[in-house]
């Protein structure tokens, strides 16, 4: 068992392969169709298996330079061109510069008649001489089977298939042989028996009056393929295969960080936002503000220059416009930049994989940072799926945005009665930041609430903040808690002016402490000015004091040699002394 | 293998064989569209012999698959007989030939 295993991942890895180019059936295939051998491809009417074989010649000859012959049975070459060109292919010019022939082979039983042995080597040589002319590398036949209803001979159109395979192997191109459904069998008339190395199956059904279409790699011999069934869409650029859960969780992730265009929100993200192409879900009952939390985050993402993605399963792209425009909000002039697209589509109109297919074309085409999908919740109870079935498509769509790096915001409604930390769908565990919304009812009024439920990766607050939106956008305000709970709304609001009372009269306290204290400093100072001019005064008296007594001294002097004079006294000795005793003073 | 009884300028019964090399089935049935014509139309009929191994793009016209296939061009409409013309009844009603003889 084991041998055979690794025998068989040895000859994969041998097995050359021819790439399709068809969107997704590569990767499923991984790496396309057998190179050399002939595919059966098969399904009912209308399942796109013609489209499969055009779509794979062209691409042969644009993509990968490999020219191709297509032999239909069943279509006019202008018929195939038309069809081919509505899809995007042109297959005229392709035959123009000789990198395609379709050749139509018709067989009109009413003009034949046929007696005695025959075979079919004339149709062998017709496309042995298409081959050869342009070196092709690809060859689809479209339907063999149609010869059936041309000849007679079943046992010799059976044998001559046969042959032709083979020949087709022999000749090494890569041949896609389509084949109708027939009852109970894969083709009418069971020509899966002869090419043996890879079968496809087409299919479209009806579910819940819902079509969707689907393929599945029946058998591959040699090699490792995809064995579910995926769903494809033909659309402008034909074929989309959905690979499903190619996950492999393998994706880089990004350090970088994105504001989530709300500051309080960032705040409570450790100042910085979301982590660029992570997922985020934000539920909420209704009218908890979801979509305003989504349409700031877009608005914020298209005002870097960041294109952005908008799925709307509920509203008109206008309605979303009006709508955000009354939060200040203009959508509207992204759109006319061209970074925002905004898909709206009930979910009713189509299945879950169509939508998927959808999603995936439209991610391919615009390649945006910020894809937007709102509501998740909506798909859940509009369209044909059940919750698996919804849970599954989420998934895909977040692998596939992890994928293209781009950040996922979904939203959910969680229904009033509900656990509020539980989704419908089951996804809580896929998303890497789950915001709650939450309506608060207290003192005769609703007010939002916002929390971060969890946030991967990062310290986030473990604040409930109240969540308001006014006419310049979303914000988040501080939430108090009173004795009832989180203070919201006006209760909130006298708390916020009960606070700015209290930081009021601190300062006006403060203040006139400020006064009386400056005021007692100033009589300190005018008291010591006082004291410093008595001091002054008490010098100057000193000092006039002193004077006094000298002229007193000076005139007693003069007084008494007026004396000495006119009593004819020399008092010369004397003076000499006074003057020698005011030197040494 | 020469083009047989092609000195009349416009015959009434005009025909083409293709085959795929010497077959024996070709030559079979070369035989066998000689010895009716030999005996219905003598005359007023000419063989194209078209071997499709030397000329393959000459198969697209005439929507050949089948090899050996006789194709009538003249009188219109075209009918064609594939096989190896081995039941002279069903060739003769092929070429419906029957009503005019």
């Amino acid at each position: 068992m084991k041998l055979k295993a690794n025998l068989n991942l040895q000859r994969d890895r041998s097995l050359p392969k021819c790439p399709t180019g068809i969107t997704g059936f590569d990767e499923i295939t991984l790496g396309g169709l057998p190179r050399g051998r002939p595919s059966l491809i098969c399904g009912g009417a209308g399942c796109g298996k013609t489209l499969f074989g055009m779509e794979f010649l062209a691409r042969g000859a644009k993509d990968f330079d490999e020219p191709g012959v297509c032999i239909s049975f069943e279509e006019t070459p202008e018929d195939l061109a038309q069809n081919a060109i509505s899809l995007g292919f042109d297959l005229k010019a392709l035959d123009r510069s000789k990198k395609l022939i379709v050749d139509y082979i018709h067989i009109d039983k009413s003009e034949i008649a046929e007696t005695g042995e025959y075979d079919l080597e004339g149709l062998f040589i017709r496309i042995g001489s298409a081959i050869d002319s342009i070196g092709a590398k690809r060859v689809v036949l479209d339907t063999p089977e149609a010869l059936f209803g041309g000849l007679n001979d079943e046992g010799v159109l059976r044998s001559e298939l046969r042959r032709l395979f083979r020949w087709l192997k022999d000749k090494g191109v890569t041949a896609v042989i389509t084949g109708e459904r027939g009852e109970g069998t894969l083709t009418r008339h069971g020509i899966e028996e002869y090419v043996s190395d890879c079968v496809v199956l087409l299919d479209h059904r009806l579910q819940n009056g819902i079509v969707t279409r689907r393929l599945r790699v029946l058998k591959y011999r040699g090699s490792v393929h995809g064995t579910n069934e995926y769903p494809f869409l033909i659309g402008e650029h034909g074929i989309s295969v959905l690979p499903v859960t190619s996950l492999g969780l393998t994706h880089k992730i990004s350090d970088e960080r994105i504001s989530t265009g709300v500051s309080g929100l960032d705040e409570m993200l450790e100042g910085q936002g979301y982590y660029r192409g992570s997922s985020i879900l934000v539920t909420g009952t209704a009218g908890t503000g979801k979509s305003s939390l989504a349409a700031t985050l877009v608005n914020a993402a298209c005002a870097r220059g960041e294109a952005c993605l908008y799925f709307s399963f509920e509203e008109s792209p206008d309605q979303i416009f009006r709508n955000m425009r009354s939060i200040g909000i203009d959508l509207a002039r992204w759109v006319k930049k061209g970074l925002l697209s905004i898909h709206s589509t009930r979910p009713t109109t189509h299945g879950l994989e169509l939508h998927l297919v959808e999603m995936h074309t439209l991610l391919e085409k615009h390649r945006p940072k910020i894809v937007v999908i709102d509501p998740l919740s909506s798909l859940m109870n509009g369209s044909a799926g059940n919750t698996s079935d919804v849970t599954n498509m989420v998934l895909r769509v977040i692998d596939r945005l992890k994928q293209l790096g781009a950040t996922g915001f979904f939203t959910a409604l969680t229904s009033g009665g509900e656990a509020t930390e539980a989704t419908d769908l089951n996804i809580s565990s896929l998303v890497d930041t789950w915001l709650l919304l939450r309506d608060v009812e207290a003192d005769g009024e609703r007010n939002r609430i916002l929390y971060v439920l969890k946030s991967r990766g990062m310290a986030h607050s473990n604040q409930l903040r109240e969540f308001i939106m006014t006419r310049n956008g979303v914000e988040l305000r501080e939430a108090y808690l009173g004795p009832a709970g989180v203070l919201t709304g006006s209760a909130r609001v006298a708390q916020e002016a009960r606070e700015r009372d209290d930081e009021f009269r601190t300062l006006r306290e403060n203040e006139s402490r400020r006064v009386t204290l400056s005021r007692k400093l100033r009589a300190a100072e005018a008291q010591m000015a006082a004291l410093e001019a008595e001091k002054e005064a008490a010098v100057r008296e000193l000092e006039s004091a002193a004077v006094e007594v000298e002229e007193r001294r000076k005139s007693a002097l003069a007084h008494r040699q007026e004396m000495a004079r006119s009593r004819k006294v020399h008092l010369q000795p004397k003076l000499a002394r006074v003057k020698a005793s005011e030197a040494g003073a | 293998m020469a083009a047989k009884r092609n000195s009349m300028p416009r015959p009434d019964y005009d025909l083409r064989l293709y085959v795929a090399g010497q077959t024996p089935r070709s030559v079979q049935a070369l035989a066998n569209l000689t010895k009716i014509c030999e005996e219905y139309l003598a005359g007023r009929y000419r063989i194209q012999i078209i071997d499709l191994l030397e000329k393959p793009q000459l198969a697209k016209g005439d929507q050949i698959l089948a090899i050996p296939t006789l194709v009538r061009t003249l009188p219109e409409p075209i009918r064609k007989i594939i096989g190896d013309l081995s039941n002279k009844e069903r060739v003769l009603v092929g070429l419906d030939v029957r009503s005019g003889v």
